[in-house]
């Protein structure tokens, strides 16, 4: 005889725009089996029984950043939370936290997108380089300073662990700031200088209270906490050498 | 049809057993701060003379002193563990003998500063009597 299907409740936090005012909870049963993720919960939803959902994902292999929500209150990628792992439910799943929701699962980005774009996340070289003179050369010690950091998937589960940015929206952020600095870090960069405005700024690392949650929930280990508060030592050191040289600092 | 909806703030600090934590860490940088001012109207009283001195050491040695220093106290080294736990977060990479030095060395390291500063002080004070 075959056994009757494990279930195990979901209840997620819907929000129609057209049909309520601010988000509901909604409570679904799921039937599960053991290899199974949050994001194949919310599928299994969608598929059978409310077409409605909406929700994020692409790859479902913790690489493209684009399922994360809070599971439980906790910011997680849904590809990479198994069901197994909550028994006995119910899951609860909400939009990642301190984001405007557009539609149920699914936040704004448009913020962090802008954010992103405003810290010039590509390599600005030091001195114009001509093919002839040759490809960089990086020693393992040059590539360990900013490695970590490239490893963003950008996410945003750091941003919605972090206050700072739920109670003003214009703080620039850890995931965005880990970036900027993986770019500052990285031998085979000059642009330092020209991000030192917006890293220095209240915007900036100033803006960041040290609470650290971030670096908890990051799924790639960039650790965003660290990028941010080391960063306030080289915004202090950039404010001080400014009195002493009057084109500023590069350091 | 756009309408974001925003989620209040309000009691975020409760959401998340992280969050109080770090609201504790906040809170005990009061309890810093009220040492330092009690040291602070200890030196005043010294330069006010023996007797104010004096009625500032009377006043240390009262039963309501006492807990309030135990509570300082105890405030003091929450503090202390927290700030640690932090400071691998706030300081560039290091490598010691080619290797990255971890942050949980760097938080013992903390420690063991504070204990070896605190050792030689209390040596210090007790020597001198
Ligand atoms: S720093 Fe980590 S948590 Fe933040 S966006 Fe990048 S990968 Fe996601
Ligand atoms: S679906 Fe790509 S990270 Fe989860």
């Amino acid at each position: 005889m075959a056994e009757s299907p494990k279930t195990i409740d979901v209840e997620v936090l819907r929000y129609r725009p057209e049909q309520e005012s601010e988000p509901v909870w909604q409570r679904f049963t799921v039937p599960y089996t053991d290899d199974m993720s949050v994001l194949q919960a919310l599928q299994q939803i969608k598929d059978d029984q409310d077409g409605s959902l909406s929700f994020r994902w692409s790859c479902r292999m913790a690489i493209c950043g684009s399922c994360g929500m809070m599971v439980n209150g906790k910011p997680h990628l849904s590809c990479q939370t198994f069901l197994r792992d909550l028994l006995p439910g119910p899951v609860r799943i909400e939009a990642l936290a301190h984001f405007p929701i557009e539609r149920d699962l699914v936040v704004s980005v448009d913020g962090f997108v802008k954010k992103l774009e405003s810290i010039k996340p590509y390599i600005i070289p030091k001195e114009p380089r001509t093919l002839a003179q040759g490809e960089y050369r990086q020693t393992p010690a040059q590539l360990e300073q900013f490695e970590q950091y490239s490893g963003c998937i950008n996410c945003m589960l750091c941003y919605s662990a972090c206050p700072q940015f739920g109670l003003d929206p214009t703080f620039t952020g850890p995931g965005v700031l880990a970036l900027l600095h993986r770019y500052n870090a990285d031998s085979r960069d000059g642009g330092q200088a020209q991000r030192m405005e917006l890293l220095g700024s209240t915007e900036g690392v100033w803006n960041c209270t040290a609470v650290g949650y971030c670096s908890e929930v990051c799924p790639k280990g960039v650790d965003p906490a660290n990028a941010v508060n080391q960063n306030k030592a080289n915004s202090a050191k950039d404010y001080f050498l400014r009195f002493l040289s009057p084109r500023g600092s590069k350091a | 049809m756009n309408k974001p909806y925003v989620r209040p703030m309000t009691g975020w600090w409760k959401r998340d057993p992280f969050f109080m934590r770090y609201m504790a860490r906040e809170l005990t940088a009061f309890a810093v701060g009220a040492y330092a001012v009690i040291l602070c109207v200890g030196v005043l009283r010294l330069a006010q003379g023996e007797a104010a001195w004096n009625g500032w050491l009377a006043a240390l040695r009262s039963p309501v002193s006492i807990v309030l220093h135990v509570v300082l106290l105890v405030s003091m080294v929450v503090h202390a563990k927290s700030w640690f736990e932090i400071m691998p977060k706030t300081m560039p990479m290091i490598h010691v003998g080619g290797k990255r030095l971890g942050g949980q060395t760097i938080t013992r390291v903390g420690w063991a500063a504070t204990l070896i500063a605190s050792l030689l002080l209390l040596a210090l004070v007790w020597g001198w009597r």
